[in-house]
């Protein structure tokens, strides 16, 4: 029973998936069984997580082909807390597009693929083969194609056709890395390549494949100079995949980099080195390029690009405090990053607009809304005690004993760069005297909905606002979670051993 | 033969990333093409090449006895082929969508997401 339960989400998602296929136009029951799907996903996935906690890494190798010959799927510490993440955030957009969706969108399968691209996540997250983790990946930008072209309209299509051509490059670069590495080593379980590629000889050989990886995820993780296409597509689709998008589908970039990094290309100072300027200039570039932006979602999407220099700056220092807080704030980032988008969905439905400088006066009209949409944007500050700021400690305090001086000064300048572009949005868009914008008569206005369709609109928000506030008030145990991910990844022999059966 | 092979893969990586950087959708898509070939190309070379030799043990024996030729990469082709069949197709939808809605073929003009609103 237990032996299988990684797998059990992958099986419930694609489940979800194709029950929903067959209820092509039942637009209601495709609603209701998404939602109910989805809260027995988090289920399981706290079920995953608890028996991860308690009993260490699980491994199951498919058809019972022994490592490494057969593709093995890993449940790591790692693994398991980035599917109760991932679980938890489908649960709050599931419910949130069944409130802010068009129907015309619903009609052509819009569900049925969402569930589909949270399989890949879930697929990606729990692989421990690098071709399987590529096919994920291929299932992930798939169903992610669907959803930011889903209903057609032009900036969409324009997006998409940005969003697309550079994440084929990336797979195809992604794909050029493995023949290589394959090429190298004979091997593709990524535990097996681990002490594989240890032992080769040519080191610039490996360099180059390691640099090969780093361009193919860098790319979809958007990080500098390869993130041109996440500011010009994820501002076009519906909110709900923007939020879905902004919050999982850079941060599996993250994870596989953090995976690769920490696995396959350990301790090689010239790809630390690499990984350091890309995070510092990555923090500047994003927080810089935000500050210009008109619109909250390209506002945001900056942001997103921003802050995964966080993460990266942490993987760069490699040591156990810096990766702890690299693991941190991916935990806090995508809580709030999801949430971002479902508020600016959530304001654009109040207002009709999502152009900061027609919006204002939401606080004065909406002061309960307000106060919650408060919490999401002050956690993503980071103003203690909210959830943004406990991670930054660990990155900070890596970096003076590390001695990289301007990794910490890039870290603050970000920090304070969003404060002002948060403060300013604030400010902007609930503070200030409301201009009155023309009334557009056929638009769902958030004033003209039933109050089931206004919950849906809320409970989302209101249900990663808590668990953002518990990761705020409760950062010890994040801490303590993250810490044992940190060790487990820099002390990587435990995860080998548990894939290639060296226990016992 | 192996350096005619690797001339011809780096031939086809470097004329699909220049398709790629041209400005017609269409380019567009003939790049992403070759580059997937190539990649393919790549996959099958990197398994080293070997004449006329099948993995398949001989009905008389235990284990292999001679060289022969890695599954695995012709596996992996396998997948990618189909997979990167799927991509094309979609791109190829995709790009006659967009062109029918913008009315353009010029890369340059796709510009309604850099607006300020």
């Amino acid at each position: 029973m237990t032996q299988q339960l990684i797998l059990y989400p992958l099986f419930l998602q694609i489940g979800i998936g194709i029950i929903l296929l067959f209820a092509w136009s039942k637009i209601k029951f495709q609603k209701i069984f998404s939602i109910l799907g989805s809260v027995v996903s988090v289920g399981l996935s706290c079920w995953l997580f608890y028996y991860i906690w308690n009993y260490g890494t699980q491994t199951i190798q498919s058809g019972n082909w022994a490592a490494p010959f057969g593709i093995t799927f890993v449940a790591d510490t790692l693994a398991a807390t980035l599917v109760l993440l991932t679980s938890i955030a489908g649960l709050a957009v599931s419910i949130f597009s069944a409130g802010s969706v068009l129907k015309d969108r619903l009609r052509f399968g819009y569900f049925p693929i969402f569930h589909f691209l949270l399989l890949g996540l879930n697929g990606a997250f729990l692989t421990g083969d690098i071709f399987n983790l590529y096919v994920w990946f291929e299932i992930i930008i798939i169903s992610s194609f669907v959803l930011i072209t889903i209903g057609g309209e032009k900036a969409q299509l324009e997006g998409a056709v940005k969003y697309f051509t550079l994440n084929i490059l990336a797979s195809m670069i992604f794909l050029t890395a493995i023949a290589v590495l394959y090429g190298l080593t004979g091997s593709l379980n990524m535990a097996d390549l681990a002490g594989k590629i240890a032992a080769i000889e040519n080191r610039g050989l490996v360099e180059i494949t390691g640099i090969l990886f780093l361009i193919g995820f860098g790319i979809k993780a958007g990080v500098f100079p390869l993130y041109f296409w996440l500011p010009a597509s994820y501002h076009t689709p519906p909110f709900a995949v923007s939020a879905i998008f902004g919050g999982l589908l850079t941060k599996v970039g993250v994870y596989a980099l953090i995976r690769v990094f920490t696995l396959i290309f350990t301790s090689d100072a010239f790809l630390d080195n690499i990984l350091m300027v890309i995070a510092i200039l990555t923090l500047v570039s994003g927080g810089i390029g935000a500050l210009v932006q008109n619109n909250m979602r390209k506002v945001f999407s900056y942001l997103i690009i921003c802050h995964i220099g966080y993460m990266i700056a942490g993987l760069g220092m490699f040591t156990e405090v810096a990766i702890a807080g690299a693991v941190f704030y991916l935990i806090h980032d995508i809580i709030v990053k999801t949430n971002l988008f479902m508020l600016s969905g959530l304001v654009y439905r109040l207002k009709g607009t999502n152009s900061m400088r027609d919006l204002g006066g939401i606080y004065a009209k909406w002061p309960k809304i307000s106060l919650l949409l408060f919490i999401p944007l002050f956690s993503l500050v980071g103003i203690p005690p909210l959830s943004g700021f406990w991670p930054k400690i660990n990155l900070i305090k890596a970096g003076f004993s590390g001695g990289s001086y301007i990794t910490v000064g890039a870290i603050i300048f970000a920090s304070f760069i969003t404060l002002v572009i948060i403060a300013r949005l604030w400010a902007e868009v609930f503070w200030k005297e409301g201009k009155e914008l023309p009334f557009r008569p056929n638009f769902g206005y958030f004033t003209k909905m039933k109050t089931y369709k206004r919950l849906q609109f809320i409970v989302p928000v209101a249900l990663l606002s808590i668990v953002s506030l518990y990761i705020g008030f409760g950062a010890e145990h994040i801490q303590e979670l993250s810490a044992r991910i940190a060790d487990e990844l820099v002390n990587n022999q435990g995860y080998i051993d548990s894939v290639l059966n060296l226990k016992k | 033969m192996e350096i005619l092979i690797a001339i011809m893969i780096g031939f086809l990586y470097a004329s699909g990333i220049y398709m790629m950087l041209r400005r017609s959708l269409v380019k567009l898509i003939i790049g992403i093409i070759l580059l997937g070939n190539g990649a393919n190309l790549l996959i099958f070379f990197l398994g080293r090449i070997t004449k006329g030799a099948p993995p398949i043990i001989p009905g008389d024996a235990k284990v292999f006895t001679e060289a022969f030729a890695d599954p695995v990469p012709q596996a992996l082709i396998l997948t990618a082929i189909v997979i990167s069949f799927g991509l094309q197709s979609f791109a190829i939808v995709l790009v006659k969508r967009a062109h029918t809605v913008v009315r353009t073929d010029d890369l340059d003009e796709m510009n309604a997401t850099d607006e300020d609103s």
